[in-house]
């Protein structure tokens, strides 16, 4: 079996600043990866490029998608293709319905399959029924995206957006930063209800909390642009009670900085 | 030499013929406007108040001038019929400058839309004509020279027009022409109408030089919509020039839509003369190619407790240019004034071009006033973010440029027109708004039975 994602030796740089320096990572369909890591360590970075934000360049390495070469890929067909990027800062769009976004981005992925575009009741039908996946509320599908959004809506409102696309490969980035703890297992909830044994998850988050609600079947310490170290759900724990300094000083010691 | 020039010899040369074909209220003032023009010049480019727009160079082309009022259009009234409920209005055509009338419209008791040359308008024609739009403005005196034909709007005392009265205004020639337009409104005290109105070019290969003076004198208490939409051609050019006069308690709404355009300058002008006043000024232009779109505004405040609100925004791509100048002027004795002026500007193109000049002028304490002008690009982390749902950089780009003008479209009290003019925009951007070989307004219309 081909992995769903394969990252080999991936070098990234944004304004002349190198912030990836050789990742490599594998996910397969059906598996829960987390990615940890101190700040600036590159994790926000890694969900960047892989989603294709133009403001990052990529220096080197390769990424295989589903078989195909990601990184060529425009951010919409990378869409298309099935993945998607919750953010950790979600965009506030003025002037622009909830309605219209999601319409939009609907259509242009049946377009890209061939099929007609989805008529208005069978749109709204679609809507109601993913809603309910983060209990989204109703007024807020019908507001501006994101606009006056509180920091818990908007990320159900991205969990609500996973839910009408699909995805293969959800990468969640800092899904559970401003989240109280009932939204954090809404949001959390939400991602569980949607998982399969066809689609997989990468679960950006400095925190161990978010991994009780999403438990993962690896767990990778991401420091200076690079995974350090790999283990399965016990090293979250680890890192909860001992910090990354020790990871810190395993890795700058023996690269002797 | 000055482009004003031509036109005075043309109008020494043929002055009988132009008088003969005109009313007698048009010809009393031409004197005027020959006193006002001569020895003058059109503004050029870098004058104050025309950085960017060349009057000296439109001016100057030589157009001809339908001087003997040949009437050479075939009847055009069927290809543009609009009478759908959603967007019922009493309908007139204007052909280049000639007022062709209805046969459709059914206005209240005592409420007169005509043709300038109508002589039992005469009486009203001679109170209003020419006494709000200045003279010694050489747009306005070329215009009041040459002009032999218009429309007069008169709403009398009390009555409220419901049905709103839509002027589409269609050039249509073989070979240049120049076309001087006059409007007249009048709505006195208490009655309430609103206008469209819609400049098309039908025959997108010709010059066309198109002058317009629009005076409105909007009494005591009235209100008073104006959506003025262009949908010219890339050859058209517009010099338009809209002058409003508000009695106390009126209230004014005045939106100028340029949706496309080859070179066009319009100056909207409103002198509030009564206290508790409201004006609502708007305009939006959407421009590409090599398209320029000036719109140049005055509100002068001359009366206390009166409120202004102005908004202009433009999205420009690829070469076109825009610009927006924008005067508030608060006169001495006006307390509690409020006004607030915005104008907003995408440039969506690297070589697109805005200029903006926002101005103040208070001379009264007690006043809340403010203005901001920005340019800016399109929202670069907002057009990832879509494009990470699956929408094309094409579609986030429209999605957010309509977006951008949203509240320009909100805020036309007109709500049939407004989801009209959400679908011409939406069009627009998406570039499949053809470019005016028919009214677009009417043609959505025609649409919308066929789908029914």
């Amino acid at each position: 079996m081909t992995a769903m994602l394969e990252i080999n030796d991936l070098h990234a740089r944004i304004e002349g600043k190198e912030i990836l320096k050789g990742i490599n990572l594998t996910v397969n369909a059906g598996e829960v990866h987390a990615i940890m890591g101190p700040n600036g360590s590159g994790k926000s970075t890694l969900a960047s490029v892989l989603a294709g934000n133009p403001a990052f360049t990529v220096t080197g390495g390769s990424v295989t998608f589903k078989g195909k070469d990601l990184l060529t890929l425009s951010p919409e067909d990378r869409s298309h293709e099935g993945l998607f990027l919750s953010f950790q800062y979600p965009v506030e769009i003025p002037g622009v319905s909830m309605v219209n976004f999601m319409r939009a981005a609907i259509n242009e992925k049946r377009k890209y399959y061939g099929q007609e575009p989805l008529g208005a009741s069978d749109f709204l039908k679609l809507m109601r029924e993913k809603r309910a996946v983060v209990e989204l509320d109703n007024k807020l599908a019908s507001r501006s995206v994101n606009e006056g959004f509180s920091g818990g809506e908007k990320k159900r409102n991205e969990i609500f957006q996973m839910a009408m696309l699909e995805p293969c490969l959800s990468i969640l980035d800092e899904t559970d930063s401003g989240l109280d703890i009932d939204a954090l297992r809404t949001v959390a909830g939400g991602v569980n209800k949607l998982k399969t044994d066809n689609n997989a998850t990468i679960v950006i988050t400095h925190y161990q909390r978010l991994l009780d609600y999403i438990k993962p079947d690896f767990v990778h310490v991401l420091y200076k642009g690079r995974i350090v170290k790999t283990g399965g759900p016990e090293l979250a724990l680890v890192l909860e009670d001992k910090g990354y300094d020790w990871i810190k000083q395993e890795f700058d010691g023996t690269k002797g900085e | 030499m000055s482009s004003i020039n031509q036109y005075i010899d043309l109008y020494n040369q043929y002055r009988h013929r132009i008088e003969a074909a005109a009313p007698a209220a048009l010809n009393a003032l031409r004197p005027a406007a020959m006193a006002a023009l001569e020895g003058k010049r059109m503004p050029a480019k870098g004058d104050e108040n025309y950085e960017i727009s060349d009057l000296e160079a439109m001016y100057a082309p030589d157009y001809g001038i339908n001087i003997d009022r040949l009437n050479v259009i075939a009847d055009t009234d069927e290809p543009f019929r609009c009478d759908v409920p959603n967007l019922s209005t009493n309908l007139y055509y204007i052909v280049n400058d000639m007022h062709r009338g209805s046969n459709q419209a059914k206005l209240p008791d005592g409420v007169i839309v005509t043709s300038l040359r109508d002589a039992d308008a005469t009486g009203i024609i001679n109170k209003h004509y020419g006494k709000i739009a200045p003279i010694d403005n050489p747009q306005v005196a070329l215009n009041t020279l040459l002009v032999q034909d218009g429309t007069l709007v008169y709403v009398p005392a009390g009555v409220i027009v419901d049905k709103p009265i839509q002027l589409v205004n269609l050039l249509r020639a073989e070979g240049a022409l120049m076309t001087n337009r006059r409007v007249l409104i009048v709505v006195e005290a208490g009655a309430q109408v609103k206008m469209l109105v819609c400049d098309h070019t039908q025959s997108i290969d010709t010059d066309f030089l198109n002058t317009q003076v629009v005076e409105a004198y909007v009494g005591e208490g009235a209100t008073f919509d104006l959506y003025d939409l262009e949908e010219a051609s890339e050859k058209t050019c517009r010099i338009s020039s809209t002058w409003i006069r508000q009695e106390a308690g009126s209230n004014v709404l005045i939106n100028g839509i340029t949706l496309t355009n080859g070179t066009t300058r319009n100056d909207f002008h409103i002198d509030i003369n009564g206290q508790h006043a409201e004006t609502r000024l708007s305009g939006m232009a959407i421009a590409s190619g090599r398209q320029l779109v000036d719109n140049h505004t005055f509100i002068g405040h001359n009366a206390s407790y009166c409120h202004s609100n102005e908004m202009f925004k433009y999205v420009l791509d690829d070469e076109a240019v825009g610009a927006f100048t924008g005067k508030i002027l608060v006169s001495p004795d006006c307390p509690r004034t409020e006004a607030y002026q915005s104008n907003r500007n995408i440039c969506a193109s690297p070589r697109a071009k805005m200029y903006t000049k926002p101005q103040l002028e208070i001379y009264t304490d007690d006043v809340k006033c403010g203005h901001g002008a920005t340019v800016g690009q399109l929202d670069q982390d907002a057009m990832f973010y879509m494009q990470t749902r699956g929408i094309s950089c094409q579609e986030a780009r429209t999605l957010l440029m309509q977006a951008f003008m949203s509240d320009i479209i909100d805020s036309v009290r007109l709500e049939a027109l407004r989801d009209r003019l959400r679908h011409l925009v939406e069009k627009r951007f998406a570039g499949t708004l053809a470019q005016c070989r028919s009214c677009s307004v009417a043609q959505s219309c025609h649409t919308k039975i066929k789908k029914k």
